[in-house]
């Protein structure tokens, strides 16, 4: 039963931090029509700042808090160099574009901190467990994360729904033409809205950075979850984001840990051990073709548009 | 009422709180031309988008020769010899104005689960296309990138490759949007020609085209159908004048 | 007659001639490598070409298309492993359970369409991956080793290096024809008509859906012959040929070649090959000439050259190499121009400057 607890806990913190790279993705996309496939490079690179800052300073925090200075600094420019121009055209141009950009990414990263993984370890002060119920210990870092998270998710609704810069960004992914027409500097507004995308990318990497190493191509198998997550949650809308990323968190996590056991109520000891592996990494999927069949547009669709 | 080929009964949209259609009923029998008028926002796109499938009616039924088609999905619609011309352009603009018709016979010409056979050399898809084209006029443009027609010539296509399916019925969505006086003259002398082979549904907001064609009009405020008749009837109607047409003879004006 | 002589028939001609000539080259000057070398790049050519048929024809941009490769590469290692040696059993199967999985998988990515389907393929290749990663009896991360090419009793021996790569080249050639046959028939007028506006596909009367469905199996299939083709010239079997990376390198092959074309993707195959082992000698001269001995090696990271490269051409050459081929002097008119407005940008910056 702790057990239990314990994996539904990992799931939501492993949802709530694809919920971080997920919102990034789905308000790029809602708001500039831009597919970003080298988001995750942008996690990636906050990970590594993190990591290397962290080392620099000393300090977790500040090294956490530098490394999304510079995520935020490099998604900018990636944007005013690269992207710009891919505004109003073809999704497969966006693709084909982000696609060199993450091989790009990939490439430079080995270049300037080599070819294998770095570590990030946490502070003592982090490294410990919290009781979260008399008698039950969970460890108190990925229980920052989720506190942390759920701040973000927090601000990210109050800013988008009750701020003026908010209304622009809603204005703006209805109706582009008209925010420009009334004034606004549509430029400027992108590549901020593009730099928080990259920020909060950046803030999932960093944070996830001491539980998993730090190696080139963690953008990627990241992305592609995040990816799922949007396509079930219906790609546009942040709310659908978050519970689809708290979803495939719990099923992922708690899918993976609990279910060989399942299998082996039914099947024999070897059969389990075989497909259990196959099975719980495909889980996911399976969920996501799901929902394509009984509901295309996903669990919570934008409508209008 | 019997016979109509199209028939709807008390169609419904909503689109969140808005009432795009209003218990709409509407009797088109064949060989009539009958045409659909109304300020914009009435409610007409609304409408043909429900007639071809498009958009899913919350309640009410269509009816084509007989045949409850509200439920159909597109595709069957246009098999069952129900065609529509599109208001905003809506070609394949990287293929020739030929290609553009032949696809619409084609689609017509049994299943296309054809490997091997150039398609563009056959002549039980290029000969009715040929055809098609000269209906309308624009056989010396059949080899021609739709990309680089005039706008003219893209409603012109949107006809032949409607009329190339040998449609019963046919959907025509503002066909002389856009168009100058020499165009639109042009365009009303086909449609004239065409009321004897085909029955047609015509959405248009050129006043003197509508009223030199239609058999009947149906004038559609807000979704909700305020009055339908011949046009003698529907000119001097006064809700209509009010609604409509008072406007319409202030800013009245072509292309 | 005269009008096939443009610059790019020419090209593909040549292209097609070298090919052809690799092995005589490599038996007089014993070089093997190159015949190894190039019959990978046929295989993959083959790939590019199906994926061709589904994303440039149709549209469709799949993102896992090298998920095929490995379903056909592993049915080959699988029965291998098990005892069927026999080609006769191997390669129809194959065939069979890689359209059976591209039925499948487009079965349900066809419900969505642009950059959901991109997501979407992306996603169930990704599934693929990992599945192949967890099959531990046929060795999981590490892969699986072939030790007997596929045997036909007899009649053709795979492991004759030089019949396999004109086999390959063969069956590259017959998928090019059959590509062509394909894109100009009913079938491919209306997979072409769908890529350019299924709206009014469908408006017209046809049910688009199944058709693009059978294309997509076809695809899927021609590039599981590629996988089984793969397997066998490797003699190795692994989860990294189903990568999502791998399915990229495809679509970098048919972007780089030209989308759309006939021959673009072999195009595409060779130029991605000149790069990966052209750019690195190149960068290591001109590292070595700014930064002496350091940057020398700089050759290493040439995917760092080919990623913005990729980023060029979808911004100014859209059609790849074939598109600048067919348009030769379009495109030299196009860099006289670029050459000429960076000349004037350049003037109005010294020129704001002196005045400011």
């Amino acid at each position: 039963m702790l057990l239990f607890i314990e994996q539904c806990l990992n799931g939501l913190q492993f949802g709530l931090l694809l919920f971080m790279l997920a919102a990034g993705l789905t308000l790029v996309f809602g708001i500039m029509d831009l597919v970003n496939l080298a988001h995750g490079s942008l996690y990636m690179i906050g990970a590594y700042f993190a990591a290397t800052f962290a080392a620099m300073t000393g300090s977790f925090v500040l090294g956490g808090l530098l490394a999304l200075g510079a995520t935020l600094l490099v998604g900018m420019m990636v944007e005013v160099i690269a992207l710009r121009r891919l505004y109003g055209r073809d999704h497969l141009d966006h693709v084909l574009a982000t696609f060199g950009l993450i091989l790009f990414f990939n490439e430079l990263v080995r270049a300037v901190w080599g070819p294998a993984g770095l570590n990030l370890s946490l502070p003592a002060w982090l490294n410990t467990s919290f009781p979260i119920l008399p008698g039950v210990h969970y460890p108190t870092y990925r229980l920052s994360i989720i506190v942390v998270a759920l701040v973000v998710a927090l601000l990210l609704y109050l800013v988008v729904m009750r701020t003026r810069v908010g209304m622009l960004i809603r204005a703006g992914a209805s109706n582009r033409e008209m925010v420009g027409a009334l004034g606004v500097n549509i430029k400027l507004l992108y590549t901020l809205v593009f730099g928080l995308g990259a920020a909060l990318a950046g803030l999932a990497g960093l944070m996830q950075a001491p539980i998993l190493t730090v190696q080139i191509g963690m953008g990627e198998n990241i992305l592609i979850l995040a990816f799922v997550v949007i396509i079930i949650g219906g790609i546009g809308s942040i709310r659908g984001a978050f519970v689809a990323a708290v979803l495939v968190g719990l099923i992922d996590t708690v899918g993976r840990a609990f279910l060989i056991d399942l299998l082996r109520l039914g099947l024999s000891g070897a059969a389990a051990s075989t497909a259990g592996p196959a099975l719980s990494s495909m889980l996911i999927y399976l969920v996501m073709a799901v929902v394509l069949v009984v509901r295309p547009e996903g669990l919570f669709p934008v409508s209008g548009k | 009422m019997a016979d109509a080929l199209l028939q709807i009964d008390g169609l419904t949209k909503r689109f969140g709180g808005v009432v795009a259609s209003d218990e709409i009923v509407l009797s088109v029998p064949a060989g009539e031309l009958h045409a659909i008028i109304g300020p914009n926002g009435a409610g007409k796109t609304t409408l043909i988008g429900q007639l071809t499938g498009e958009i899913a009616p919350d309640a009410g039924r269509i009816q084509f020769e007989g045949r409850d088609i509200t439920a159909l999905p597109i595709h069957t619609r246009s098999r069952l010899g129900l065609a529509r011309s599109f208001q905003i352009t809506s070609l394949f603009l990287d293929f020739t104005v030929l290609d553009n018709v032949a696809l619409a016979v084609q689609a017509h010409a049994g299943h296309s689960f054809h490997f091997w056979r150039d398609a563009r050399s056959d002549p039980a898809l290029r000969e009715p296309a040929r055809a098609a084209l000269q209906r309308v006029g624009l056989t010396q443009r059949a080899d021609v990138l739709v990309a680089n027609l005039s706008h003219g010539e893209h409603r012109q296509l949107e006809i032949a490759m409607a009329l190339a399916t040998k449609p019963c019925m046919l959907l025509l969505d503002e066909p002389m949007a856009g168009m100058g006086p020499e165009e639109s003259a042009r365009m009303v002398k086909l449609l004239h020609e065409l009321k004897r082979e085909v029955t047609l549904l015509l959405i248009e907001h050129d006043m003197e085209a509508v009223f030199a064609l239609a058999d009947k009009i149906t004038v559609l405020v807000y979704g909700r159908v305020i009055a339908s008749g011949e046009p003698a009837a529907i000119r001097v109607n006064p809700e209509v004048r009010r609604a409509y047409l008072g406007e319409q003879e202030a800013v009245s004006s072509h292309g | 007659m005269i009008a096939l002589l443009t610059p790019r028939n020419f090209v593909v001609a040549a292209l097609l001639a070298i090919l052809v000539l690799i092995p005589v080259y490599a038996h007089s000057t014993g070089n093997f490598f190159l015949v190894t070398l190039f019959t990978r790049i046929i295989i993959l050519a083959m790939a590019a070409v199906s994926l061709n048929l589904i994303m440039g024809y149709g549209g469709m941009v799949s993102f896992g298309h090298a998920a095929y490769l490995g379903v056909g590469g592993y049915l080959v290692g699988i029965l291998a492993y098990e005892g069927y040696s026999s080609g006769f059993v191997q390669w129809p199967l194959a065939l069979l359970v890689s359209a059976l999985f591209a039925f499948v998988i487009g079965a349900l990515c066809l419900r969505t369409r642009g950059v959901y389907f991109i997501m979407i393929t992306l996603a169930f290749a990704q599934m693929i991956y990992y599945v192949g990663v967890s099959l531990s009896r046929y060795g999981a991360d590490d892969g699986l080793t072939i030790y007997n090419r596929s045997q036909f009793a007899g009649l053709l021996n795979l492991s004759n290096r030089t019949f396999f790569y004109y086999l390959c080249f063969a069956l590259l050639l017959g998928t090019v024809y059959l590509t062509w046959r394909l894109v100009n028939s009913r079938f491919g007028l209306l997979i072409q008509g769908a890529r350019s506006n299924d709206r009014r596909m469908r408006a017209i009367g046809f049910p688009t859906y199944r058709y693009r469905l059978a294309c997509f199996v076809i695809a899927g299939t021609i590039c599981g012959l590629s996988g089984v083709l793969l397997a066998n010239h490797t003699e190795f079997v692994s989860p990294a040929m189903m990568h999502w990376t791998k399915s990229g390198d495809l679509i970098v092959m048919v972007v780089l070649g030209g989308m759309g074309s006939l021959f673009g993707p072999v195009i595409g195959s060779i130029a991605l090959l000149v790069l990966e082992e052209a750019l690195p000698p190149i960068m290591n001269v001109i590292g070595g000439l700014v930064a002496g001995s350091a940057g020398a090696r700089v050759g290493e990271y040439w995917q760092m050259v080919l990623g913005p490269m990729l980023l060029l051409v979808v911004l100014f050459a859209r059609g790849g190499i074939d598109g600048i081929l067919s348009n030769w002097s379009g495109f030299v008119q196009g860099v006289r121009e670029g050459f000429a407005n960076l000349r004037a940008g350049v003037g109005n910056l010294f020129a704001s400057a002196r005045r400011g």
